[in-house]
């Protein structure tokens, strides 16, 4: 049979394996326990080398047999904005209430897509802000306020 | 009798104001995601989960499970008219519906997948109250070493189900089960893998995981190439269908109901095996094996049954033995969870009116469908024409507002970009993002199982070989592994499933 390197199935793989490993480490530092009494760290250190070990068997059957050829294109733009607008989201909720911060992500995520222009980004996110406002706050009464404590002078 | 009484009790409550109301607006929102494709139900139940918290619990998991059957029926009608799958389970319906659909018939075949949903939803239903009662009395008597075999057993038929690479499926399950185990330990208290934080000694919650796997990842997947949706849908005339085409419809449809009523209680996707299962079964038996592919309405009427059949019989696992058999189910057991009563034996004995009016409302909830469907199917169709461009930003901030409301922690929303940068990576190595959430929110059950079976046990881990319940679970799990890794079997599986692509 044919070799059929496969670089996505490495990849998987080595993912496996770099995080069931850190798993494994970060539980030798829990107690482990007797089997009758497991400590905190018995199961995690179990399921960490089980996940590492399936994570190198993906590695060797993506260097011998591989099933992914292809890892296809990254839309790096909507991967950096969306993630920009999320952390930006979870970071600044409490802080500038929900209508600007609903309004900023709305207007980065927005922007994640290649074939949109400024005032149809501006628009959307207009009509998302008004829509999640009513929804959430007048809707289904969320304790959240709309203007946050960081924008009171 | 017995079962009268009870679906007397859970009509009485299905019927309240409320729970109509909620129900109607499950399977409203259930039909709009299934119609549309790029959003699926197991991101928008995760989206509304936290919105659910305020309500009733019946009057949540009334809606929730609206969303879920909601969505079978409205990926049909996108694969019929646009030859797009809303729903995976839709894919082989978009075969003959769509071909019918360009001859001029797509009333006929929209109303042979509404009438084969309802009459399935409707026996299906059926099953469900027959068959929940007794399977929950038996589950009674499992001790936490057969709970334990269960929860493993489950798992792994899940993957021997699931499509692609078995071996991926399984370490994705136990990369699931590894998350669960961040936050503190159940026996002792002690904080894992929490790096210090506070915010995280609740553990990473479920729905930022559904969110991010199921919502971030597939909004990356489709913004990979973008193209302007080609949505030119003609004018739909004549619902009703021909004398003909009723008298082909009506095998079809119950052969479906029962394969699909059969087939949903596995766990892993049940309802996708199952229209093609009946796809494969009607072109079988068929006398007109020629039509299919061109248009033959018993290969829109079989399969549309099955997969509707077994989104109401999934159920049965939730409901009487606490193990989801589809992610949309593992946030059910969430929403269980939330509202303080744990999903399992215990359901049917201590909250009666939930189990029975939850039954209930699926029946209210296909009578609303097809009420919903065939008539509005204009407005529906006009739905396809919503550019991607306004949807995807819609769900990306309605699912981090609904994140963070879960309990005002920013945590949950940065475990949505984790997730979703994670669940992008591996699904495109190939890996499907459904166990990983599987193992995620059964892992804890298997953990606390394990240890308390070894408590009982004194230490002596034989216990799992001796109990016959759990033995046999095991034994039956084994095998399901051997044949899910087995390369002659393993092809065969390939050729059922290549026809989705």
């Amino acid at each position: 049979m044919e070799r059929r390197r496969s670089f996505p199935d490495v990849l998987a793989g080595g993912i496996f394996i770099l995080i069931g490993g850190a798993f494994v480490v970060g539980s030798l530092s829990y107690e482990l326990g007797t089997p009758l009494r497991m400590g905190p760290g018995a199961f995690p250190l179990l399921v960490g080398a089980t996940v590492a070990a399936l994570g190198l068997a993906i590695v060797v059957k993506g260097l011998i047999a591989g099933e992914v050829v292809e890892f296809g294109p990254v839309p790096w733009r909507a991967v950096g904005v969306i993630v920009v607008a999320l952390v930006f989201f979870g970071y600044s909720f409490r802080g500038l209430g929900f209508v600007p911060t609903a309004a900023v992500t709305a207007l980065l995520t927005t922007l994640a897509s290649r074939q949109v222009r400024l005032p149809t980004a501006l628009a959307v996110a207009a009509a998302l802000t008004v829509a999640s406002t009513l929804i959430f706050v007048v809707g289904l009464q969320l304790r959240i306020p709309l203007w946050g404590p960081w924008l009171s002078f | 009798m017995e079962l009268l009484d009870n679906l007397v009790l859970g009509f009485s409550t299905a019927l309240l104001v409320q729970n109509v109301l909620y129900c109607f607006v499950g399977v409203l929102l259930g039909t709009a995601v299934g119609v549309l494709p790029g959003i699926g139900p197991t991101a928008t139940v995760a989206m509304l989960l936290p919105i659910t918290f305020n309500f009733e619990p019946v009057t949540a998991l009334i809606m929730l499970a609206g969303i879920y059957y909601g969505a079978q029926y409205g990926g049909s009608t996108t694969a019929i008219l646009i030859n797009l799958p809303g729903e995976s389970s839709a894919a082989v319906t978009a075969l003959d519906g769509h071909e019918m659909a360009r001859q001029g018939r797509a009333g006929p075949a929209l109303a042979a997948a509404a009438i084969g949903s309802f009459v399935a939803g409707t026996l299906a239903t059926v099953a469900l109250a027959v068959a929940a009662p007794p399977l929950a009395s038996v589950a009674l008597k499992f001790g936490p070493a057969d709970y334990f075999s269960l929860v493993l057993f489950g798992l792994i038929v899940s993957i021997a189900l699931a499509r692609g690479s078995a071996l991926k499926a399984l370490a994705m399950i136990a990369l699931g089960i590894l998350f669960g185990t961040v936050g503190q330990d159940i026996y002792t208290g002690t904080p894992r893998f929490v790096f210090d934080q506070r915010e995280l000694y609740g553990g990473i919650d479920f729905v930022s995981v559904a969110v991010g796997m199921f919502g971030v990842a597939e909004i990356l997947r489709n913004l990979e190439n973008e193209q302007a949706r080609t949505a030119i849908v003609g004018k739909v005339k004549n619902l009703w269908p021909t004398r003909e085409d009723r008298r082909r419809i009506v095998a079809p449809i119950l052969r479906g109901t029962g394969l699909g009523a059969a087939l949903g209680v596995l766990p892993g996707g049940g309802h996708v095996l199952a229209s093609f299962t009946s796809y494969a079964v009607e072109k079988r038996i068929s006398k007109r094996q020629q039509e299919f592919g061109h248009g033959a309405i018993e290969g829109v009427a079989g399969p549309e049954s099955a997969n509707n059949a077994a989104a109401q019989t999934s159920f049965i696992p939730l409901l009487t033995l606490g193990l989801p058999a589809h992610p949309v189910m593992a946030l059910m057991v969430g929403a269980f969870i939330v509202h303080g009563i744990t999903p399992g034996p215990n359901v049917i004995e201590d909250e009666p009116a939930l189990f029975w009016g939850l039954i209930a409302s699926m029946w209210i909830g296909n009578l609303l469908l097809v009420l919903l469907n065939l008539p509005l199917i204009g407005v529906w169709v006009r739905m396809l024409r919503i550019p991607y461009q306004v949807l995807f930003p819609m769900i990306i901030l309605f699912a981090a507002i609904g994140t963070y409301s879960l309990s005002f922690n920013p945590y949950d929303v940065y475990a949505i970009v984790f997730f979703g940068l994670l669940g992008y990576v591996l699904i495109k190595c190939g890996c499907e993002p459904a166990p990983l959430l599987l193992g995620f929110v059964l892992g804890p059950l298997l953990e606390e199982n394990l240890r308390r079976a070894l408590i009982i046990s004194r230490g002596d881990a034989s216990v799992f070989l001796t109990r016959p319940i759990s033995a046999v679970l095991l034994a039956v799990a084994v095998a399901a592994l051997v044949v899910a890794v087995l390369p002659t079997i393993r092809k065969r599986r390939e050729v059922v499933f290549a026809e989705e692509e």
